[in-house]
């Protein structure tokens, strides 16, 4: 290992290391603008000059290679005056109105001008303006404040694996942009705000709302997928501004996906429940909370009493915390109530599991991985950083294999797929457990494809592998039997089998017992067989369930509903009393990520109006039943009776084995059928009510319905017009677009779609009409 | 005295036959003899580098570079593709030498580079040509077809067993493209930006493999080396300056254009088979080596001799033989600000001196021109260039701060009275 000099500090530094890399570790500061530490070397700005003995001229430090007994100077005069050089050519054409500027306060350029730049401007010629370009409803541009480094571009390329920003345009001239008329659509393209050193690049819902030095920058946990996203939440005055990503290598690294970036437009939404409500005579009542809880809870007594603690079902989102979910199943147990689910999307729940479904590995790993399987899974849009961790495996040589049923582009070469109907896609996954001699009975009639012999073939070579369940797979109708399979593939192969959450505690829902108990029924059989009482905790079962329609009609129908919730939302048409809840950043709790990481967090902004935090209200409607066990005084009390030894307590919960299931649904339907998964931003009741989010072309996307060309023209229907949806007795109006990654016969009608919950179930026959 | 020269030429000799491009004409004097001969005899790849050396062969490019030194750069034992490219994207204001090479020598530059794709191993060959003289690629296309008719090209060359082919890629005219790793980005199907050196093209070239790119001239100068050897073709020049050397003359002399002379000419020999300073005017100053050469005053260019080392001990450079005469009709303010504007307008826009520096002199240079110039213009003119010159990823920094340096070195009494009299010294 080389050792190198660095203002007189010697440090041995790993071969083929860079000058900055040393001088990072040496802990020496070079400035610098297009150096990125997740980015290629551009090598562009020039800022990283330094004097390298024996070197005439100066050499950007970022991209010079270290040399056994290099001696570098990064603050002699020759390197400040080099560094000085370049600072004023890039202040000559960048407008100095700092107070003006979105950045101001935030700007790596002002800082770094701060110590290198001069007192007043030599330039004294007209300086370049640059048009503005339209990225989207996320990212708002001042492109006359480029200084050209090029991260964006380079983010796009390489992280995002969609090139959707370049620079064309030579010398002076040389611009950022967009393809004509196109916009930014990656779901990760909030990343360039953070990546641009300068305000060309800034975020459009928070553009001059706030400046940086009046926001208090306070951690927390993403709560909508699995990943558990490290961020940090901006906040003046008790508002939540801006969410920013923190770093943390294991997870999230420096990225951020766009809904944790931008979902905290829903914490300031108009539909947040603000008092305590409960209905009287059809009327609804803003009542104080000790009446709002005296009334739940007598309410919930009398059904209780009369029908049993099994009448009532207790649903709960796997996006309330670890200390929520565990007062509410703790609840339910206390009133003898076994109904107690948080899978409320999914349909299939056969088969013995031996532990809670989680990612079976580190989410670090994904990156080293060498052999991929991915079962039903829209990577990009269930996992935006998932699927870029998937694609710098690919990148290093991985072989990433897809059975799905859709061709989505997952930015990155794919070494073999199988894409098949959703009503196919078991017998699919068959022809995979087949061809790879998996341990699986009744595949006597699978015929193996070539596409899937080849799928095989890479499985069985490389040495770490990993078979990954994805949402599609998981709200599957047959999903034990894709669960089945998929165990089988990864035992015959040698892989590790993993699941990814596509909910913030979907683990750790599991690991503290929101599941139903000894004779107690799943979230689809609770609407399913209607209870006379439902408790809902945080979820909107009328959009999110998997059949939604009888969801609702189950929620109508029955004598009590007491929903526990941040917003108003559809609850008011069915429920009986409405108990405003701490929304996500409003309260203190604990997620456990899809690998099984607990990650804890403080509340960063007081509940907005009479919320209170949900673990608060669940210990006080368990005083009114007297029950014992409800004394808590924090949310760290809470956890250590829910977790009693933390993460150790959840990995000793985790296992993604199933037994008991025989696969059967080896032949696809013949009709039209519909394919209704959820939506990047439909997620969650927080992504549904964020406008920027919304506005985005995946948030439009989401809205509509889907088909490819061939089925369009058979069914003699119309792009992008209106089309007649008819479901399970029911049917609405959508624009129909074309989606040729749809096979023949799939028409994609989104789940958790409010102008779509009547259709009834995400998968089954549908028809489509001219209208 | 009368200058000419009738020695030989290492170029554009087959100019003295008719017919000078077909490969009848090339191979009717002794064209691909030393092809066959080295394939033949399965010459060893060391020897052909060192007769390179010996005949003291310089990048006819402009940076002057030893052939064979940048030859000896290939990884010998690489396990897979290498390549070598020909740069005719002669885009250097005043040069207009290879264009002659391709038009009516195009064979002799196959078979160098052909002979090069023996020496370095590599699999198959490009010739970028510029954007501008956009007939050649056809008529280099048509050769190649010649030269592959005739066995000299593809399969099996000359019953050997070794496969080789060239290819042409078109430029489309821009000047950076000529950096030689811009020029593989473009060839690459990028936008033509130069890469940060290392990795040298040596060892990361186009398509990531060992690349060696080299000059038209320089390519075309291997057939004559190793038909006569590189001792002859270092005698034909003077030491460490191999050769003849083509003379792209322009500007206010009676016959301009190109002349084939031996290195260590002396320029005053070359003004006069040029027919002289235009009638009736006098030697202002000489730009002796393409445009982005120091301009040398009048009579330190008349003292000095052709060759890389006289002109950079001159204090300007040889670079690519490109030879532009003024006469003292020319405004110096003007004929700077006209240089300024097309480094500003080359300028690829990668990094941040050339993409903002190269406006800068630019419009202070216009400012001066146009009777608004400033006292303190010259001097800020002067430090913006230093802040430019060698902190740039490629050459093309200093290419555009070489004329305002010297331009004002050597006639900062013709700009001041420009910015006092905001007009100019000569003329009108």
């Amino acid at each position: 290992m080389p050792v190198v000099t660095i203002d007189d500090k010697q440090i041995e530094v790993a071969a083929g290391s860079t000058v900055m890399d040393a001088a990072r570790e040496a802990g020496i500061y070079i400035p610098h603008f297009c150096y990125h530490k997740k980015l290629s070397i551009a090598a562009s700005c020039r800022m990283c000059l330094v004097e390298v003995d024996k070197v005439a001229k100066p050499l950007p430090a970022c991209a010079t290679p270290v040399t056994e007994g290099m001696v570098v100077r990064s603050h002699s005069e020759r390197a400040v005056e080099a560094q000085k050089g370049v600072m004023e050519f890039l202040l000559i054409n960048h407008p100095l109105d700092c107070p003006v500027c979105d950045q101001g306060g935030d700007c790596l350029l002002q800082d770094i001008a701060m110590g290198y730049g001069g007192v007043a401007s030599r330039y004294a010629e007209p300086k370049r303006v640059v048009t503005e370009k339209d990225l989207g409803p996320l990212v708002a541009t001042d492109m006359t404040r480029c200084i050209h480094c090029s991260r964006c571009v380079r983010f796009g390329q390489e992280i995002a694996g969609l090139m959707e920003l370049g620079m064309p345009g030579r010398g002076e001239h040389t611009e950022v942009m967009p393809f004509l008329a196109h916009q930014v659509t990656s779901e990760l393209s909030g990343n360039v705000i953070d990546l641009c050193p300068v305000g060309a690049l800034t975020s459009k819902p928070f553009r001059f709302n706030a400046r940086p030095w009046e926001l208090s920058r306070r951690r927390t946990v993403g709560p909508h997928d699995g990943l558990g996203a490290n961020l940090a939440i901006h906040v003046k005055g008790n508002r939540v501004y801006r969410a920013t990503p923190v770093d943390n290598e294991a997870v999230n690294e420096c990225w951020l996906a766009d809904r944790d970036r931008y979902s905290y437009e829903a914490i300031n939404s108009d539909e947040r429940l603000l008092t305590a409500m409960v209905k009287d005579g059809g009327q609804w009542l803003a009542v104080d909370w000790r009446q709002a809880l005296a009334q739940a809870a007598g309410a919930l007594k009398v059904i209780r009493d009369t029908h049993g603690g099994n009448a009532v079902g207790f649903i709960a989102s796997p996006r309330q915390t670890v200390e929520e979910l565990h007062l509410f199943q703790k609840l339910a147990r206390a009133l003898g109530c076994e109904n107690i689910d948080s899978r409320i999307d999914r349909a299939d729940f056969a088969g013995q599991r031996d532990g809670v479904e989680w990612l079976g590995m580190p989410v670090a790993d994904l990156n080293g991985l060498d052999r991929v399987l991915l079962v039903g899974s829209t990577v990009r849009k269930e996992q935006p950083l998932i699927a870029q961790r998937l694609r710098q495996a690919v990148k290093q040589g991985a072989q990433l294999n897809v059975v799905h049923v859709a061709d989505d582009d997952l930015l990155c070469r794919v070494a073999n797929k199988l894409i098949a109907r959703p009503s196919g896609l078991v017998e699919a996954l068959a022809q995979v457990a087949k061809a790879v001699g998996a341990e699986v009975e009744g595949l006597g009639t699978v015929v193996v494809s070539e596409a899937a012999q080849a799928l095989a073939a890479s499985l069985k070579s490389g040495e770490k592998k990993a078979v990954l369940l994805g949402a599609v797979a998981q709200q599957h109708p047959a999903a034990a039997e894709l669960h089945s399979l998929a165990q089988a593939i990864a035992r015959a192969t040698g892989a590790t089998l993993g699941f990814l959450a596509d909910a913030a505690n979907q683990v750790g829902a599991g690991a503290v017992g929101c599941r139903p108990g000894q004779g107690g029924s799943n979230a689809a059989a609770m609407f399913a067989e209607p209870k006379k009482a439902y408790v809902i905790l945080g979820a909107e079962p009328e959009l999110e369930a998997w059949d939604a329609a009888r969801a609702h009609d189950a929620l109508a129908a029955a004598e009590l509903v007491i929903v526990m919730s941040p917003f108003l939302g559809h609850g008011s048409d069915y429920a009986h009393v409405m108990l405003p809840i701490a929304a996500y950043a409003e309260t203190a709790g604990s997620y456990v990520s899809m690998e099984g990481r607990l990650q804890s967090f403080n509340a960063v902004v007081p509940p907005q109006g009479e919320a209170r935090p949900a673990w608060k209200v669940l210990r006080v409607l368990g005083n009114q039943f007297d029950l014992a066990g409800f004394g808590q005084d924090s949310v760290g009390q809470v956890l250590a009776e829910a977790l009693p030894e933390g993460e150790a307590t959840v990995r000793a919960r985790l296992g993604n084995g199933i037994a008991g299931v025989a696969v059967a649904h080896l032949h696809a339907g013949a009709g039209i059928e519909r394919l209704g998964e959820t939506p990047i931003y439909q997620l969650d009741a927080y992504t549904r009510r964020a406008p920027a989010l919304q506005a985005t072309a995946d948030g439009q996307a989401g809205q509509a319905a889907a088909a490819s060309g061939v089925l369009i023209a058979r069914l003699g229907l119309a792009e992008d017009k209106p089309v007649k949806v008819r479901h399970n007795g029911a049917e609405t109006v959508l624009k129909l677009v074309r989606d040729d990654t749809l096979p023949d016969n799939v028409v994609r009608v989104a789940g958790s779609l409010a102008a779509a919950s009547r259709l009834g179930p995400r998968y089954g026959e549908i028809s489509l009409e001219k209208m | 005295m009368s200058a000419t020269y009738n020695g030989p030429k290492v170029c554009l000799w087959t100019l003295d036959h008719a017919d000078p491009a077909s490969l009848a004409t090339y191979v009717a004097n002794g064209g691909y003899e030393p092809l066959k001969k080295i394939l033949a005899e399965q010459t060893p790849a060391t020897e052909i580098i060192e007769q390179v050396k010996i005949s003291a062969l310089r990048g006819r490019g402009g940076a002057g570079f030893p052939t064979g030194l940048k030859w000896s750069f290939m990884p010998r034992n690489y396990d897979g593709d290498k390549y070598v490219v020909c740069n005719t994207d002669e885009g250097e204001p005043g040069t207009f030498k290879d264009r002659d090479i391709v038009e009516f020598n195009p064979h002799q530059l196959i078979e160098g580079m052909i002979i090069a794709g023996y020496t370095l191993g590599a699999k198959a060959g490009y010739n970028y040509i510029h954007g501008e003289i956009f007939e050649l690629y056809e008529s280099w296309e048509k050769a190649l077809e010649e030269a592959r008719a005739a066995g000299f090209l593809g399969k099996n060359i000359c019953g050997s067993g070794w496969d080789f082919d060239l290819h042409a890629h078109q430029g489309y005219g821009a000047y950076i493209c000529g950096e030689e790793t811009a020029l593989l980005e473009s060839i690459e199907g990028k936008k033509g930006q130069p890469r940060f050196k290392p990795p040298f093209p040596a060892s990361y070239g186009l398509f990531g493999k060992p690349t060696t790119i080299n000059n038209t001239e320089t390519l075309a100068s291997i057939p004559w080396i190793m038909r006569h050897g590189g001792q002859a073709f270092l005698e034909l020049g003077k030491p460490n300056n191999g050769g003849t050397k083509i003379f792209s003359i322009s500007g206010h002399v009676n016959k301009p254009g190109n002349y084939e002379i031996p290195l260590g000419t002396p320029f005053a020999d070359l003004l006069e088979m040029a027919g002289g300073v235009r009638d009736g005017h006098t030697l202002k100053a000489v730009i002796p080596g393409g445009s982005s050469a120091p301009v040398l005053p009048a009579d330190i260019m008349m003292g000095c001799t052709l060759d890389f080392d006289s002109v950079a001990k001159a204090g300007s450079m040889l670079g690519s033989g490109a030879v532009i005469v003024m006469d003292e009709t020319v405004c110096m303010v003007k004929a700077l600000e006209r240089l300024a504007y097309f480094y500003f307008e080359e300028s690829c826009g990668q990094c941040t001196p050339c993409r903002e520096g190269t406006g800068w002199m630019y419009r202070v240079i216009k400012r001066i021109e146009h009777g608004e110039g400033r006292p303190e213009d010259l001097d800020l003119l002067m430090s913006v260039g230093t802040n430019i010159a060698g902190r740039t990823i490629c050459a093309l920094g200093e290419a555009a701060v070489g004329p305002v340096q010297s331009f004002i070195k050597h006639f900062r009494a013709e700009f001041e009275y420009h910015i006092a009299n905001k007009r100019c010294m000569v003329g009108s």
